[in-house]
């Protein structure tokens, strides 16, 4: 019989950023894991996949998701978080702690990992918050959370309003080399703010976010890793201020790193312009300055990741009145393809690059062995159809959210299969049954 | 391009989604409907229908003025406060619109602290939406008064140099009036503080002018548009005091001196007298607010009439 544990894929077009690779190839894949080579013996039980006009890419990182569980599972749960989060290429994901309870103790973290145990598809690696309760005001235990399966740690949307907490968290967090991962929000800045402050908010009658209450602390978290020389990567920048901040610290080798979340790379502040609720995020779309900047520091290398910021809400907690809707999109869908056609379609990079940012540039950030086409390495890659014609509607959504504010959007470009630890999640686009 | 002859719109959302022709086509219609402010002269165009006011914001004048504009038409009229209101209880602003539809209800005419509102209830809702108020998006009623009587005043609009002077940041009325006033043709000029005037404006609406000098902006205009000092939103982070504000920038009789001689003086209300405007200028011969509360009866009972008109029976 063919051994599902042996497979062969056939004239793929692979790139693999970490090991150089840009060619068209065969990979093998034995027991989980890539292998260099399969006997005559292994070919012929191997189940053999004819990739020819494919992309094979390792599968993405994703350092910035939720997925509902525990607490908000009418929004997502691990299952269906993690199956869109599959359709969407991303075989690692990063979920935030603002969950209920809060993932700021060892039961919740136990919890969340039983659960992705038994129904998440694709790895899951929880953050905790930094601070208890996320109320930074306290450090959260995180040298036991560390033991108990955390892979950083975060207030995500709170952050940490206070600099000597935020020191603190910094010098605790890197006794167990655990990287800080930072919202960078002053929240005296925002209180009430709706969207980006500028023409559209102030046209829209919205009450505008300011781009320094998120530069301010990018800056202090810059001086901060100066201080304290730990690790810290900044979420979701949105800003090209924040972009020039962060440029002048790498080029003074401060230990920080940064993301930016597809939705930022693809649309501004004029997108608001119907009060989409769906489309109203933290942080706030900005202009298109920004996001021509934020494009250039991806290339640059100035940011390190693209994201998904994948934030699930239902479609009722979205339908009301724009002050009162919780801020988030669900992306995890549709980060790839989105991505491909705002910035490779484009001709603003190439697809090697678009690659790298959602492979080998998160995965350093954290120190991950994934997203890598490595022998030896896990079997999470993907086959990506770069020449198609998709929409994406509810009928192929997976994800439980009602929020993906690019339902109905046609893309040129598609994940064709997914495959963790070597055993295919996606095939043809579609959850494979188990 | 042909001029409009009709109006199509269910809904009154803001004035910026309105053309110059659907303006002054409503205009023509509230001149109409003057003679009908005259005791005992009302109209029957809307009887059988009904209009609820769902106001969600505390208002006195627009809501007895939609109160009675419905009636001056013949329209039955329920007026819910925030207070009488099931949004309080946790109902969604669907919920509440959908069953004031069910009972079978003409148009509801919104005011809300949220921006984009109304906008939200008229694509949810099949009967006519009219905006009395949204956040600090837009108040187009009002705006539509004030050129009304800027109209009445000096012939037209077009030509006029008008100055909005106050709380623009925060204000659906200046929003409104920026939009109207442009489309008609007037020249807009904002003054204030800069925390409340900021520079910013000019890029969100090209066709103003910012001063911050008082003097320069009352001298060449030819009505000066007063916005309400809002104490409930009066922090310290935007103006010092309102002892401060009027000793900078209330309107007084001496300031009102660098006005031209017949320059008018308007203002939404209600009036902080002796915050932004003295009493002898808001009661004087250049005032004009009392008649901007009587046109909003014949401009609300325009709006009010055209939008129910066009709804699909």
């Amino acid at each position: 019989m063919s051994n599902k544990n042996i497979i062969l894929v056939r004239g793929a077009h692979v790139i693999d950023p970490a090991n150089g690779r840009d060619e068209v190839a065969d990979v093998f894949v034995k027991d989980g894991k890539f292998v260099a080579q399969l006997s005559a013996e292994e070919i012929k039980s191997a189940e053999v996949l004819d990739a020819k006009g494919l992309i094979l890419s390792p599968g993405f990182v994703d350092l910035n998701c939720r997925l509902g569980e525990p607490g908000r599972s009418a929004r997502e749960t691990f299952r269906t978080g993690t199956l869109a989060a599959a359709l969407g290429g991303f075989t690692t994901v990063v979920t935030m702690p603002d969950t209920i309870p809060t993932s700021d103790n060892v039961g919740t973290i136990q919890l969340i990992r039983e659960l992705c145990d038994a129904h998440a598809v694709v790895n899951v690696l929880p953050a905790s918050t930094l601070t208890k309760q996320q109320e930074g005001k306290a450090l959260a235990p995180m040298g036991s959370l560390k033991k108990a399966g955390i892979i950083a740690a975060t207030d995500t949307t709170s952050g940490v309003q206070n600099n000597e907490i935020m020191r603190r968290a910094l010098e605790y967090a890197n006794t167990f080399n655990l990287v800080v991962l930072d919202h960078c929000q002053d929240s005296s800045m925002t209180e009430g703010a709706q969207m980006h402050e500028g023409t559209w908010s102030l046209r829209l009658g919205l009450r505008g976010w300011p781009r320094a209450a998120e530069e301010i602390v990018v800056s202090s978290d810059c001086v901060l890793a100066s201080l304290t020389k730990a690790r810290i990567h900044l979420q979701h920048i949105s800003s090209a201020g924040s972009a020039e901040i962060i440029r002048r610290a790498k080029a003074n080798k401060l230990p920080v790193t940064a993301e930016v979340s597809v939705l930022h790379l693809l649309l501004t502040d004029a997108a608001l312009a119907q009060y989409d609720t769906r489309l109203k995020v933290n942080p706030p779309l900005r202009e298109e300055s920004d996001r021509a900047a934020l494009i250039s520091a991806l290339i640059d290398g100035t940011i390190d990741a693209i994201c998904s910021d994948h934030s699930p809400c239902t479609s009722t907690e979205k339908d009301c009145e724009f002050d009162l809707a919780p801020f988030g999109a669900a992306t995890l869908e549709t980060a790839f393809s989105a991505a491909y056609d705002a910035l490779v379609a484009t001709g603003h990079l190439d697809v090697k690059l678009l690659i790298t940012r959602l492979t080998t540039g998160p995965a350093k950030v954290l120190g991950l062995d994934a997203g890598t086409l490595s022998v030896g390495a896990a079997a999470d890659f993907v086959l990506i159809n770069p020449k198609t014609s998709w929409t994406f509607n509810t009928e192929n959504q997976l994800s439980k959210s009602g929020n993906n504010p690019l339902i109905g959007k046609t893309f040129s470009s598609r994940i064709h299969s997914t495959f963790v630890g070597g055993k295919a999640v996606i095939s043809d686009s579609k959850p494979v049954q188990k | 391009m042909a001029q409009q002859t009709t109006w199509t719109k269910k809904d009154l959302t803001g004035i910026e989604t309105l053309s110059r022709a659907e303006i002054e086509f409503l205009f023509d219609q509230a001149e109409k409907f003057l003679p009908a402010l005259a005791p005992g002269k009302g109209l029957d165009l809307m009887h059988g229908r009904t209009v609820v006011n769902l106001f969600l914001e505390p208002s006195t004048r627009t809501c007895t003025a939609f109160e009675i504009s419905a009636k001056k038409l013949g329209a039955e009229v329920v007026s819910i406060n925030t207070t009488a209101s099931s949004l309080v209880k946790g109902e969604t602003l669907r919920d509440t619109a959908m069953n004031i539809r069910a009972m079978g209800v003409d148009a509801i005419v919104i005011r809300h602290s949220s921006a984009g509102a109304p906008r939200y209830l008229g694509e949810v809702l099949d009967i006519s939406v009219i905006n009395a108020g949204d956040g600090a998006h837009e108040h187009p009623t009002q705006a539509l008064l004030d050129a009304f009587t800027l109209k009445q005043k000096f012939g037209k609009v077009e030509g006029l140099k008008v100055t909005i002077l106050g709380d623009i940041l925060f204000s659906r009325v200046a929003r409104s009036n920026i939009h109207c006033l442009s489309k008609l043709g007037a020249q807009v000029t904002l003054a204030g503080p800069a925390t409340l005037v900021p520079l910013s404006l000019a890029q969100a609406f090209p066709q103003v002018r910012i001063v911050h000098d008082l003097k320069a902006a009352l001298s060449d205009a030819d009505a000066v548009m007063l916005l309400r000092i809002q104490h409930e939103r009066q922090t310290t982070t935007h103006f010092p005091s309102l002892a401060e504000y009027t000793s900078q920038f209330g309107l007084n009789a001496e300031r009102a001196a660098w006005l031209k001689p017949n320059a008018v003086v308007m203002h939404p209300g209600p009036i902080n007298r002796g915050v932004e405007v003295d009493s002898d200028v808001a009661d004087g011969p250049r005032s004009v607010i009392l008649e901007q509360v009587r046109n909003g009866v014949a401009v609300r009972m325009a709006v009010l009439h055209l939008c129910t008109s066009a709804l699909k029976r």
